[in-house]
């Protein structure tokens, strides 16, 4: 026999229309919708916010959510899956809690990132795109996140988890997984997938305290300023470009044995400037 | 070598207030960032005078371009009855680009503040910022700024006693690094997918809704308060004669303090490592970006390049986002390239037959000799491909994807011959990551070759 008993046969016929949303939920909605295409001169700009509002209701773009978008903008549903599908951060199935995404763009992935996902990945027992069985955590490997300075990143509710690890990103998802709370490192206290993409649809969150989490940012962002202020940043005292040059002289860097127990660089390892001046040669001859 | 000291080198202006209480108030912004002084300053002047005293200034587009600002304010067609509108592009995506997020995030008043006058400028009275939508912490912050400036009478109706009324819509992306491209972000944010428009029209003559558009770079339009409030020749004292003013210079990778760092344009990778504590302790300069991943990378030849649209230009790449990526020689050039061009196939907009059809193609190489499964012919196919997708693509993605290629075929063909005739990566992915010295028992691991880099796809 062929395989055609087990398949179902199709008949040509067209797919049903999308159940509707509930009408509580519908009514709540189109109110929400109203106010955000308020905000447009012409109401199809306001499709990505709405495409985030019914991800917020469902969790993600369901074929209601596309009819709904499309009632609301006098649009087909067909156009309104044409964009909804462009945009990556429109989730097409039902997805967890928390949606934690690991940049392995190339300075994060070179940085470590690529590790971090890898770890991840089998920490979780799950691949690329997929969901804990809880129903807790998605992962995704995701592109830059004009996070470079604190590479290796990852994102958690598109919140900054920034200069992870893999032992670091391990524990996150085993924090979120087990329901604790946790706070990016730039960003307010995590809330949920759907809550998230409410704010995204143009609604402001409101939690007490949100918006003055975590400050103005983390040692690169001040990075500059401090310097411009006189004041020296970490493993500033000595330390100048390693020019090729003088590469042949620090060859018993990193890399052998006893690295790890090398002596510190001085500014004797810097022929350019040399500390003493009796001793024009410096004392490099290891 | 002469080298001054940090405090003389730097000019923090739109980070000048990063380490104060809560920044990204309207108080803090007010009280000591001299806030909307340059906003006053603007509504005394006509908008004519506006638009010449930016031109004037000689501000020019940080977001890549470094088209002259004011020049875009002034191609706007004046007296047309069409509504006229300036959008903001915060999409930053450009791979390495850290700049705007970070300045959005401690000082979104120095943004708004900025699209004031230059919606002032242009006659526009309906502005937009289009801001990635994957950093909900910039998103909040910036709402709460906008909600602000409309409550202390900075936005909204008659602004200051001027007659003059301005909205602001804050609208969040939903993940597209080609929206960055101006003019598909203004298709996606006309509620569509975002692809590139042909042009001309250009966004000036038919943008936003068909009508006359500006879009700028969130750093342009927040570098504009300053320049009311100071004056040009203030702005003029900083950098050069044509690339003038202040920068935010955006330092990541393999080195000591990564991270925001605002300069006069001009100022040297080399000054920018000494200051900042260079590359990481232990290891060399190998490879470096100007501004993202599509500018022709760098090497160590070129420290002392002035980093500014002349300087970096003449170099043969491009100041791009001032985006200095820093890589040490732990690092793999054929990983990070092809790591790069599957980053440039997945976000092809797919309108074009040279960058849709030809980024397939190229990642299709680039894993090939990645894996040690290349041949010598492939690499003068892959700049055959670059060749034919280089100024043949509708759009800047296009010509992007090939800077990576062709410049690390330019200084590192080596290494490229070095995987075909090992058959595999020379390199450990290991000792590259920030853990690596911090890890290891002992160093000589991190030495010796290995074929299954596990990790890669």
């Amino acid at each position: 026999m062929t395989t055609h008993e087990t398949e179902p046969v199709g008949l040509g016929m067209p797919a049903l229309p999308a159940p509707d949303f509930p009408a509580e939920v519908r009514a709540r909605l189109e109110a929400d919708a109203k106010e955000l295409i308020g905000r447009y001169p012409v109401a199809r700009s306001a499709l990505l916010p709405l495409l985030h509002l019914v991800q917020a209701e469902e969790g993600y773009v369901s074929r209601t959510g596309i009819r709904f978008c499309a009632e609301q903008l006098e649009l087909t549903t067909a156009e309104v899956t044409a964009v909804a599908t462009f945009y990556t951060m429109y989730r097409r199935k039902p997805a967890g809690k928390y949606h934690v995404g690991v940049c392995t763009n190339t300075l994060c992935a070179v940085l470590g990132g690529d590790q971090i996902f890898a770890e991840l990945k089998e920490h979780l027992g799950i691949e690329n795109n997929e969901t804990t069985e809880d129903g807790a955590v998605s992962i995704e490997h995701i592109e830059c996140n004009a996070a470079c300075d604190y590479a290796p990143v990852m994102m958690v509710n598109w919140e900054f988890f920034d200069n992870q690890t893999p032992e670091s990103a391990k524990r996150l998802v085993d924090d979120l997984r087990a329901g604790h709370t946790v706070l990016p490192t730039r960003g307010a206290a995590l809330c949920t997938f759907k809550e998230t993409a409410r704010i995204l649809a143009g609604f402001p969150d409101e939690r007490a305290g949100a918006l003055n989490a975590s400050g103005a940012g983390g040692a690169p962002s001040l990075a500059g300023l401090r310097l411009a202020r006189g004041e020296a940043l970490p493993g500033t005292g000595s330390a100048k470009v390693v020019s090729p040059r003088h590469e042949a002289e620090k060859s018993t860097g990193s890399g052998t044995p006893s690295s790890h127990d090398a002596p510190q660089e001085t500014s004797l390892s810097d022929p350019a400037h040399p500390a003493d001046p009796a001793d024009p040669e410096g004392s490099e001859g290891r | 070598m002469t080298t001054e000291p940090p405090e003389k080198l730097l000019t923090p202006v739109l980070s000048a207030t990063w380490d104060e209480h809560h920044p990204w108030t309207l108080d803090t912004y007010r009280s000591r960032a001299d806030g909307y002084r340059g906003l006053s300053a603007a509504l005394r002047m006509q908008p004519d005078e506006v638009i010449a005293l930016v031109k004037d200034a000689g501000l020019r587009g940080r977001g890549g371009a470094g088209f002259p600002t004011g020049m875009k304010w002034q191609f706007i067609p004046q007296g047309d009855g069409k509504p006229h509108y300036l959008v903001v592009n915060a999409d930053e995506s450009e791979p390495g680009t850290c700049k705007d997020i970070p300045l959005l995030f401690a000082n979104p008043h120095s943004l708004i503040e900025g699209m004031v006058i230059a919606s002032y400028a242009i006659r526009c009275n309906h502005a937009f910022v289009y801001l990635r939508g994957e950093v909900v912490p910039v998103l909040r912050r910036l709402q709460a700024a906008v909600a602000e400036a409309y409550a202390a009478g900075l936005l909204g109706k008659d602004i200051q006693g001027s007659g003059f009324d301005l909205d602001i819509t804050v609208h969040a992306g939903a993940g597209a690094y080609i929206c960055g491209e101006e003019t598909a972000l203004l298709d996606s944010l006309e509620g569509r997918r975002g692809q590139p428009r042909l042009r001309p029209p250009f966004p000036a003559i038919a943008g936003l809704y068909a009508c006359p558009t500006v879009v700028n770079n969130v750093e342009s339009i927040a570098s504009v308060p300053a320049i009311l409030h100071r004056g040009k020749e203030w702005f003029r004292s900083m950098g050069s004669e044509k690339s003038p003013g202040f920068t935010l210079y955006s330092l990541s990778g393999h080195v000591t303090n990564p991270g925001q760092y605002e300069a006069p344009l001009g100022v040297t990778l080399r000054q920018l490592l000494e200051m900042s504590g260079g590359v990481r302790e232990g290891h060399r300069l190998k490879f470096w970006t100007p501004g993202g991943s599509s500018t022709p990378m760098f090497t160590e030849e070129h420290l002392d390049v002035p980093l500014d649209y002349e300087g970096v230009g003449a170099a043969g790449s491009m100041l791009g986002t001032k985006a200095l990526q820093v890589f040490d020689e732990t690092t793999c050039v054929v990983r990070a390239v092809t790591r790069w061009t599957e980053f440039y196939a997945h976000e092809s907009c797919g309108k074009c037959t040279p960058c849709r059809e030809g980024t397939y193609w190229l990642v299709q190489l680039m894993r090939r000799i990645e894996s040690g499964e290349g041949t010598q012919a492939d690499l003068d196919k892959l700049l055959d491909l670059c060749d034919n997708i280089l100024g043949r693509a509708f759009c800047a993605l296009g010509d992007g994807a090939t800077s990576p290629i062709t410049s690390s075929l330019q200084f590192f063909r080596e290494e490229y011959e070095q995987h075909i005739a090992q058959r595999g990566c020379p390199f450990d992915p290991a000792a590259s990551t920030v853990w690596a010295g911090r890890t290891a028992v002992n160093g000589n691991a991190t030495r010796q070759p290995v074929q299954e880099k596990g990790v890669l796809a």
